[in-house]
């Protein structure tokens, strides 16, 4: 039987080169289904990965209890202080966090960009961020400095130039790459200035924390909680990012599924059209070879394992398209969490592409059973007699 | 010589839509072993389905076929297979060999199914194809032999595995006279002188004139038996 099912399932491979036209069909189609769910997966994994890449395993946030994000969240220049001092915590950085109107490069249209006043300690958290262009800015002028993405979203970012913030004019006086791509999409400023145009005195929006080295971050968590004069939980800046990155991915992710089951559908359906048409073209030959005592088996698995090879074809194409395409490309999406715009590149991942010819595999099994099936049922003089 | 194919009230109906057909009435046959038959009739008369009968690619709706000592119908179907893969050899009218495959290749079909290594199938390959006087042509597709070569491979293929029935359907339709002469030349030759039983479904009376004795049906009957050495209709 073994046999017989190779040496079947080889001539029926051989033949489909003489069936280039309705084989390509199934291929294009599943490759189209691929490409599409693996580009939007490759979008989802890039701005989890973005927002993940921000978090440092020892920094955590210290918001005002029940605020979700740093926008609407508020601590005063106190509760900072405090903070300062609770055992377990080293560097303590008040950040306001505003969003600012610029003019989104390529569209030229208005958008939303984070905005974030900052005191030097701000720099000593983050020792990956550098100034990779002009200087940083100086404390107590209205002075800019900007993110890469940042940079390259939004028009007027450019050293020199100055940009109209708030009824003033601020000059960016440089650009920063802070490898955690969520700061990179955003403007960073001088605190008590960004306070004072923003009408904040004296408030932040959440305090960053580096926890001191082999300090319990439970014990910490519980200190400020159990703090009188802070009214603050203390979220890590990895659960932080990936709850903001949870709302967007899970809608890209749901989408990404809709369109796939979508596409997939009719995919299908354009398989079980051409494996039809295949068996039908193929019906004498495979009356032929039962007529000479070949049994149902070999035809089965000979229909299938075409289905499944042309699906796989089309897996590979789709992601390979897909991966040339979009590995790496640099993209923006609306953060939810801020309301503004994070930078993030699409990451076609060796585990998409795996869910993609997953797919086009499960396309092609659903596919090719019903005219496999077909095959196997067809009476032998009704297969003799269609030619 | 015994007795090679025994058909006892054989009756085959076919369902279109609410309406039952009835193709082959009543049939009785007996074909001894060694005999070359051919079945004339006109067409609709039901001899293409006796014939798949005969050779066990269909089953009859009522009666007994018996061939080469197997109840044909009461076998199920995977022992059919492997019956026909073993007794019968068959001729289409328009070769049915397999595009993507060599001459030598086509005749090695059957002998797959049997547990010949692959150096006995091709060396009876080789063989099969030298009866038919192609021994040169086993590396050509059918695609580069002419009408009367393929049927040429074709024969072959139904040799091949040494059956004791060749089931001919129409071996000389698809061919112009002088081919369809040599290819009556060879069936002749493989039951006189292999002495295969050969029953072979045909329209052309000269076709018929080849063999031993001709059976003519009519309205799913057999309704004559001429030259009737070594067949019976009841």
């Amino acid at each position: 039987m073994f046999r017989q099912t190779v040496n079947i399932t080889t001539m029926n491979l051989r033949s489909v080169l003489s069936r280039k036209g309705s084989s390509s069909i199934i291929v294009v189609g599943i490759a189209g289904v691929v490409a599409v769910v693996v580009g939007l997966l490759a979008m989802s994994e890039g701005i989890r990965s973005a927002l993940r890449e921000t978090s440092h395993p020892d920094r955590v946030l210290v918001m005002r209890t029940g605020t979700q994000d740093e926008i609407t969240g508020w601590l005063s220049a106190a509760e900072v202080n405090v903070l300062k001092g609770v055992d377990g915590i080293g560097t303590v950085s008040g950040e306001l966090v505003v969003v600012v109107d610029l003019v989104t490069r390529e569209t030229g249209k208005p958008g939303v960009a984070v905005a974030r006043g900052v005191e030097a300690s701000a720099f000593e958290l983050r020792p990956d961020l550098t100034v990779v262009a002009g200087r940083p800015f100086q404390p107590g002028k209205n002075e800019l400095l900007a993110g890469v993405n940042a940079s390259d979203t939004y028009a007027g970012l450019d050293v020199g130039s100055k940009v109209n913030v708030r009824d003033a004019l601020w000059e960016v006086v440089g650009h920063f790459d802070a490898g955690g791509r969520a700061h990179d999409s955003e403007v960073w400023m001088d605190l008590p200035i960004a306070q004072a145009a923003f009408r904040r005195d004296g408030v932040v929006s959440t305090a960053r924390a580096m926890l001191d080295v082999g300090s319990d971050a439970a014990l910490v968590s519980e200190r400020i909680r159990q703090e009188p004069r802070l009214r603050a939980d203390v979220v890590f800046e990895r659960d932080f990012y990936a709850r903001q990155s949870e709302a967007k991915t899970g809608m890209v992710e749901t989408f990404a599924y809709l369109i796939g089951a979508i596409m997939g559908l009719g995919a299908v359906i354009a398989s079980v059209n051409t494996m039809y048409s295949s068996v039908s073209t193929r019906s004498v030959e495979i009356g032929t070879l039962r007529a000479l005592g070949f049994s149902n088996v070999p035809v089965v698995v000979s229909v299938m394992v075409e289905a499944l090879l042309l699906a796989l074809a089309g897996g590979l194409l789709g992601g390979a398209v897909v991966y040339v395409l979009y590995d790496g490309l640099v993209s923006s999406t609306l953060n939810v969490g801020s309301m503004s715009q994070v930078a993030f590149e699409f990451a076609v991942t060796p585990r998409l592409l795996l869910i993609g010819l997953g797919s086009a595999l499960s396309l092609g099994a659903i596919g090719g059973l019903l005219p496999a099936l077909r095959a196997a049922r067809l009476p032998v003089v009704a297969a003799l007699r269609s030619g | 010589m015994g007795e090679l194919i025994r058909c006892t009230d054989v009756c085959k109906d076919y369902v279109r839509g609410a309406e039952r057909v009835g193709v082959l009435r009543n049939v009785d046959l007996s074909v001894q072993d060694g005999t070359f038959t051919a079945l004339m009739g006109p067409s609709g008369s039901g001899k293409t389905t006796l014939l798949n009968l005969i050779g066990g690619l269909d089953s009859p709706t009522s009666g007994e076929i018996e061939v080469d000592g197997l109840r044909l119908d009461s076998v199920n179907a995977r022992a059919l297979s492997a019956w026909r893969a073993r007794s019968v050899g068959f001729v289409f009218q328009f070769y049915n060999l397999l595009p993507v495959l060599n001459a030598q290749r086509n005749v090695e079909l059957p002998l797959l199914l049997t547990g010949l290594s692959r150096s006995e199938r091709r060396k009876n390959a080789g063989l099969a194809l030298e009866i038919v006087g192609l021994a040169d042509r086993g590396k050509h597709k059918p695609g580069e032999l002419s009408g009367g070569q393929q049927q040429r491979v074709a024969i072959a293929r139904a040799l091949v595995s040494d059956p004791c029935l060749l089931v001919c359907d129409e071996p000389t339709g698809d061919l112009d006279r002088s081919t369809a002469d040599e290819i009556l030349e060879l069936l002749q030759t493989l039951h006189r002188e292999l002495g295969k039983t050969i029953v072979m479904v045909t329209h052309d009376p000269r076709a018929a004139d080849r063999a031993q004795h001709t059976l003519h049906m009519d309205k799913g009957r057999l309704v004559s038996n001429i030259e009737g050495l070594g067949t019976e209709v009841a």
